[in-house]
């Protein structure tokens, strides 16, 4: 065995790899549970490719055949009813995981410099998924499927003079059809490969800023642990936590996730009732219905995806540790949770008066609070350096970074 | 002297090429994109389906006839004389426009059954219409009313063809 070893490591740098990104990665002693998502996020994308190539195999692209090739997975292959159901059932919890990763992100402000790319790929990551999200959901080709699809392409005919024609262009016919089923599935089936390489660069980026950690210090050697076997036993109980989750739904509430109304076939000229997209759109969603301008409504949606990105600028304070040291911005952030919970309320109900009041207060505060963040982090930080209630070691580096930043 | 002279020639020639070689390799690059770009616009045979012939003899006064045309819905309303007053009195909401410019006969409507807003089908109510996704009202002469919709529901190109015949996807 360790003659075979030898003789690709003299071809291959295997072992080195393997001990220096893996076995013997040095890993702040101090993190916690909340540093178990990224893990469980690439288990998640194992679970979406495998279940998903399969599915492929039983699954018909298709206008005509597309929602009967789904009962006839859901009914006739063999097992094909947990394949379905540990692929929809993972859409979700990839967004359960992810966002929680990133609101882990935003409460330690693991954004600060030197990781802004290490975010930005993580944002890219974000975009990627919602995508193959969402085209991914037009396949069943139920009611909902298609009237989210005919909904989303329909947002960019509000780009200037040549609106209607990319419009067309995206769904290659007059009206969401055949043509844009067959093209959501072969982008469905190519994104992820997408992702697989983003998630690559993410963990290269990762592994040259290393993971940050709950008080935002860089630690000393003697303060690293390797990352086996510490971290590997700790995610993989976290994964068995989250197993125990995911597979209570995929087993006992499989329909969770799907909206009855996708039950009912694609019909071109009948609108269900109420059209309510994927939760994990519904705040981006109700921030869209909040503005009374086509326009405006799409550029709003967009900005408040991508708003993110601008964290480690927006946020100007040199403290480190993100909310845990700062108390300003532990309020902001939990005000900007109820925030978000707010919108994905209002997004998933029909836009009546109040609501769309309700809609139009939780998208102001939304903006209002990333704007207020540059002033609001400057002014905490005074006050916290003044107050001389920090520890030593979080006083001492934020005036090394501040020294970093005259100097 | 003339050595030097030699040796920049040379370099200005080499810049030259540089310049060609990139320009050439991006143009290629570009025109190649161009039948993958393109080969996602509507099939020929979609757009063979570009008209559809409705007889309308069959539309009751005061009903409404849904017709699929390019996938679209388009309505076909046979307004009633109170209806047609009604509406050629108002001139809309925000995007005002008189109820004349809007039919060719006033009794009969014929509109684009998708909502201006993000492409829902309108349900029909006493009123005009009624968008379920966001909520913009339309009256009966599909012009907007409230909402987040910012234009009237679209006129497709039609004609009547005989006095109870129309085609939907063109003019005359």
């Amino acid at each position: 065995m360790s003659k075979i070893l030898d003789w690709v490591d003299a071809r291959f740098p295997l072992s080195n790899f393997v001990k220096h990104e893996l076995t013997d990665y040095p890993t702040p002693r101090n993190l916690s549970y909340w540093w178990g998502f990224g893990f469980l996020a690439g288990f998640v994308l194992v679970i979406q490719l495998v279940t998903g190539i399969f599915l492929a195999m039983h699954y018909k692209a298709d206008s005509s055949l597309a929602f009967d090739s789904v009962q006839h997975i859901m009914r006739e292959v063999d097992y094909g009813w947990l394949l379905r159901y540990l692929h929809s059932t993972g859409a979700s919890a990839f967004f359960i995981v992810i966002y929680t990763h990133m609101a882990r992100t935003l409460y330690y402000g693991s954004y600060r410099r030197p990781r802004e790319l290490l975010w930005w790929t993580g944002q890219l990551l974000l975009l990627l998924m919602m995508a193959t999200a969402f085209m991914g959901y037009l396949l069943p080709w139920g009611q909902m499927s298609y009237w989210g699809a005919t909904v989303i392409t329909n947002l960019f005919s509000a780009a200037p003079v040549i609106g209607d024609q990319i419009v067309i262009w995206l769904r290659g016919g007059f009206s969401v059809d055949d043509p844009t089923l067959t093209r959501f599935f072969s982008l469905h089936y190519l994104l992820p490969f997408l992702i697989s390489a983003a998630v690559i660069i993410h963990l290269v980026a990762l592994h040259t800023v290393r993971s940050s950690n709950p008080s935002g210090l860089n630690l000393a050697d003697k303060d690293n642990i390797p990352f086996h076997p510490y971290y590997t036993i700790k995610d993989l109980f976290g994964l068995g936590i989250f197993l125990l989750a995911y597979f209570a739904i995929v087993f006992f509430k499989p329909d969770l996730f799907i909206d009855v109304a996708n039950n009912v076939p694609a019909n071109p000229m009948q609108t269900p009732a109420d059209i309510v997209p994927e939760w994990y759109f519904l705040p981006f969603y109700a921030i869209l219905r909040s503005v009374p301008n086509l326009g405006g409504g799409v550029v709003a949606m967009a900005v408040s995806v991508v708003i993110f990105a601008a964290m480690p600028y927006l946020d100007r304070s040199r403290i480190t540790g993100g909310a845990r040291y700062r108390p300003i911005y532990r309020v902001l952030f939990y005000f900007f949770m109820i925030d978000i919970l707010v919108l994905g309320y209002v997004g998933a109900h029909p836009p009546a008066d109040l609501m769309k009041l309700m809609g139009e207060i939780a998208t102001g505060i939304y903006f209002l609070t990333f704007l207020l963040l540059p002033f609001v982090s400057r002014w905490e930080e005074k006050i916290l350096l003044k107050g001389g209630r920090l520890p030593a070691a979080v006083v001492e580096m934020a005036n090394k970074e501040i020294e970093a930043q005259h100097g | 002297m003339c050595k030097d002279h030699t040796k920049q020639a040379d370099a200005s020639r080499r810049d030259f090429l540089e310049t060609l070689t990139a320009t050439v390799a991006g143009g290629g690059i570009i025109a190649a994109c161009v039948p993958f770009v393109d080969s996602m616009e509507p099939s020929a045979d979609v757009l063979e389906k570009a008209t559809v012939e409705v007889d309308i003899s069959k539309i009751a006064l005061g009903q409404e006839k849904t017709i699929a045309w390019q996938g679209k819905p388009v309505f076909v309303v046979h307004r009633t004389p109170e209806v047609i007053t009604e509406m050629e009195a108002s001139r809309g909401g925000k995007d005002p426009e008189s109820d004349k410019k809007r039919v060719q006969h006033p009794e009969w409507l014929v509109v684009v059954g998708i909502c201006t807003h993000l492409g829902c089908v309108p349900n029909k109510t006493a009123q005009g219409w009624f968008c379920p996704c966001h909520g913009s009202v339309y009256d009966n002469s599909g012009r907007i009313l409230s909402g987040p919709a910012p234009k009237n529901l679209l006129l497709p190109p039609y004609h009547f063809v005989e006095e109870n015949k129309i085609l939907i996807g063109k003019k005359s």
